[in-house]
């Protein structure tokens, strides 16, 4: 301890040293809590006992669901995309609306282990289960390595060691938390992995706020006049800026209005289907904890998603205003270092010795990889070396507390729903517990292996994990709450045209299997992109749910007896002794 | 009131509440942020056009807020009817 607060003294000390010891620090702590909460049930693996509070189950919840995409990309994809950018901020935080108002409460009441307990029960049928654990692993995977890949990135551009080591480093602490606390480690280690990553993005982000408006809060820093006196609004001037390079107005966007709205809806459903945060909610101990811990999970996401816009513009501005019609060789030092991670990419295209960064893409002479925006951020704006490293430990930990968060429902879905539920019931609890052990072991190797090769279709795909979980999920539980009628005909039929046809849509128009190319936008159904897509295969599948329901047998007597007794809040405690 | 009216009763208080609070979550952000953007663009609050406001920061403070006055809600609602134990 001497040694390191020696070590801390010493003036001058690099990024590099820093981001070992925070980034060295947060791991300890990460692993401490793993040790102190160990799961010694399957009910503490599953749900953490029942008995987490609201506050702890917000934060877990928070950083279960801010990924490394949240962390890393989403204030560049926005700085890039301007107005468009709002599909993300509004579809990543509505969804939360849906899940307190439509379904954690009600789910928190039924009070069993997993989304696909949910789905078998209530749909009374071993293939309805099926279906929903297919859903649930294909929509997790998906998800998953694209995490890993985080991991191994953030190593490799903060430590300097290869992504592969990264990945491999990230899949034993992650191994070791998951595997050890199950959910009752993950949460924890969350409620840690929160602070970490929330500090870590506001205080670069409050720092530039001050230095380009004056204003502390960067979210009223963003619609303030510029610190330099002239007396215009930093908006105003970007907009101005935008124009004059010949893209879009920044706050206009450029997608059409029913893509940004099927893309919003798609989002938003898709977070209120994904069943590694729906399982959050199977945390808490009572069902008015579930609405309060929605609410406070929301309340945390917030505060980084109404900051990301605002570091969006001020990282946009800057960079056009470092670089725009600049020489070359006057260049800033950030700038050299990032080019040589290929993130940044010059070409003087008519031999200036100037940057013309440009709309046209045959004059422009700049590439800017979005993911700079953040990481590069404290750079650009010369904030002092811990604060670089700060951001480094907040991206791990954004990834990997979402990585854990989906490992758990991997897991769960192998031991607990395929294992005790289809194969063998008769498997003792210890023997479960075992299995969720081993099944999590299995999801790190995998994921680990779609980290290290990754597919080259993973990052296209991650995005759609949304969509898929709008497309299945989603409707199947909102009908088997609010409509005592729907049985499992129409809940699988719902759920397999709903799946089918996104995965179809995705293949045809996101990968383009189907043909030689990628077929063009012009080409999209109404003009709703893969992204969006996921909007209309819920429709969908809400259509079929009910059409097919129409004309098969109503859910027996004790099904509909199910349904009342969740929509009634008392007694959750004792419901989930099972 | 026997336990079955009881429950009918709390059930659609309950669906009352969801309703309003779901058409104002469309409102603001399906409405505000994106179908009315370019009517409430003409209005400035600061440095903010009032849709682009709405589209990237507004709705999501409105989000904030229409799930806590749902808890309240709720909390009540539970007490009123005995479910609060």
């Amino acid at each position: 301890m001497a040694m390191i607060t020696n070590l801390l003294m010493l003036e001058g000390i690099g990024v590099q040293n820093w981001t070992y010891i925070i980034v060295g620090l947060t791991f300890s702590l990460y692993i401490g809590i793993a040790i102190w909460s160990r799961a010694s049930s399957t009910k503490e693996f599953y749900v953490a006992g029942g008995g987490v509070s609201p506050w702890a189950n917000g934060m877990a919840t928070a950083a279960d669901w801010m990924s490394a995409a949240s962390f890393i990309s989403m204030a560049g994809i926005i700085s890039f995309a301007g107005y468009d950018g709002a599909v993300y901020l509004m579809g990543w935080t509505g969804g939360y609306v849906l899940l307190a108002l439509l379904l954690a409460p009600y789910l928190r009441k039924f009070g069993k282990f997993t989304v696909p307990d949910f789905i078998g029960d209530r749909y009374y049928s071993k293939v309805a289960r099926i279906v929903a654990v297919f859903c649930a692993l294909l929509v997790s995977f998906t998800y998953v390595a694209g995490q890993m890949r985080g991991v191994g990135i953030v190593f490799s551009r903060f430590l300097e060691v290869e992504i592969n080591t990264g990945v491999i480093i990230g899949m034993l602490i992650v191994l070791f938390y998951a595997v050890l606390g199950g959910m009752k480690g993950i949460t924890y280690t969350q409620v840690a992995q929160y602070c970490v990553l929330i500090f870590a993005f506001m205080v670069p982000a409050i720092f530039i706020s001050i230095q380009m408006t004056g204003n502390p809060i960067p979210q009223l820093g963003f619609g303030s006049e510029l610190a330099d006196g002239s007396g215009t609004f930093l908006l105003d001037k970007l907009d101005g800026l935008s124009t004059e390079l010949g893209f879009a107005e920044y706050t206009e966007g450029s997608k059409s209005t029913i893509d940004v709205f099927a893309i919003t809806l798609a989002l938003m459903v898709g977070t209120a289907g994904l069943p590694h945060v729906i399982v959050r909610f199977f945390t808490v101990k009572r069902v008015r904890d579930a609405r309060k811990s929605a609410g406070i999970a929301l309340l945390l996401i917030a505060i980084l998603y109404t900051t990301a816009p605002a570091v969006a513009v001020f990282a946009r501005t800057n960079m056009i205003e470092t670089v725009s019609n600049k020489p070359y060789d006057g260049v800033p030092e950030w700038f050299k270092k990032w080019e040589t991670t290929g993130l940044i990419t010059f070409t003087d295209k008519n031999s200036d010795g100037k940057i013309q960064y440009v709309a046209d893409a045959n004059k422009n002479e700049l590439i800017v990889d979005r993911d700079i925006m953040v990481l590069a951020n404290p750079e650009i704006a010369n904030l002092p070396n811990w604060v670089i490293a700060l951001v480094a430990a907040g991206g791990l930990a954004a990834a990997l507390s979402t990585a854990a968060g989906l490992l758990l429902v991997i897991s769960s879905s192998v031991s607990h729903d395929l294992i005790k539920k289809v194969f063998n019931p008769m498997i003792s609890e210890k023997g479960e517990l075992i299995a969720a052990r081993l099944s999590a072991v299995g999801a790190v190797c995998v994921a680990g292996y779609f980290g290290i090769n990754p597919p080259g279709f993973v990052a296209a795909v991650v995005a759609l994990a949304f969509g898929l979980a709008a497309a299945s999920f989603f409707p199947a539980i909102i009908l088997g709450i609010f409509y005592k009628r729907m049985n499992k005909e129409g809940a699988i039929a719902g759920m397999v045209v709903g799946i089918m046809s996104m995965l179809l849509y995705m293949i045809k128009y996101k990968l383009g299997w189907f043909d030689e190319v990628l077929p063009d936008k012009s080409e999209w159904w109404f003009g709703i992109s893969p992204e969006g897509f996921g909007a209309v295969a819920m429709v969908l599948n809400f259509i079929v749910s009910i059409t097919i329901m129409k004309f098969t047998p109503p859910p027996p007597e004790e099904v509909q007896e199910i349904v009342e007794n969740i929509r009634i809040p008392s007694g959750a405690e004792d419901a989930i002794i099972h | 009131m026997n336990n079955q009216q009881k429950a009918t009763a709390y059930w659609k208080e309950n669906i009352r509440y969801v309703l309003i609070l779901l058409t104002i979550w469309f409102l603001v952000s399906y409405g505000a942020g994106i179908l009315f953007k370019n009517t409430l663009n003409t209005i400035k609050i600061g440095g903010f056009k009032l849709g682009f406001w709405f589209a990237q920061q507004g709705s999501m403070y409105v989000f904030v807020i229409l799930i806590f006055v749902y808890v309240r809600l709720m909390n009540k609602l539970d007490k009123k009817y005995g479910y609060d134990n």
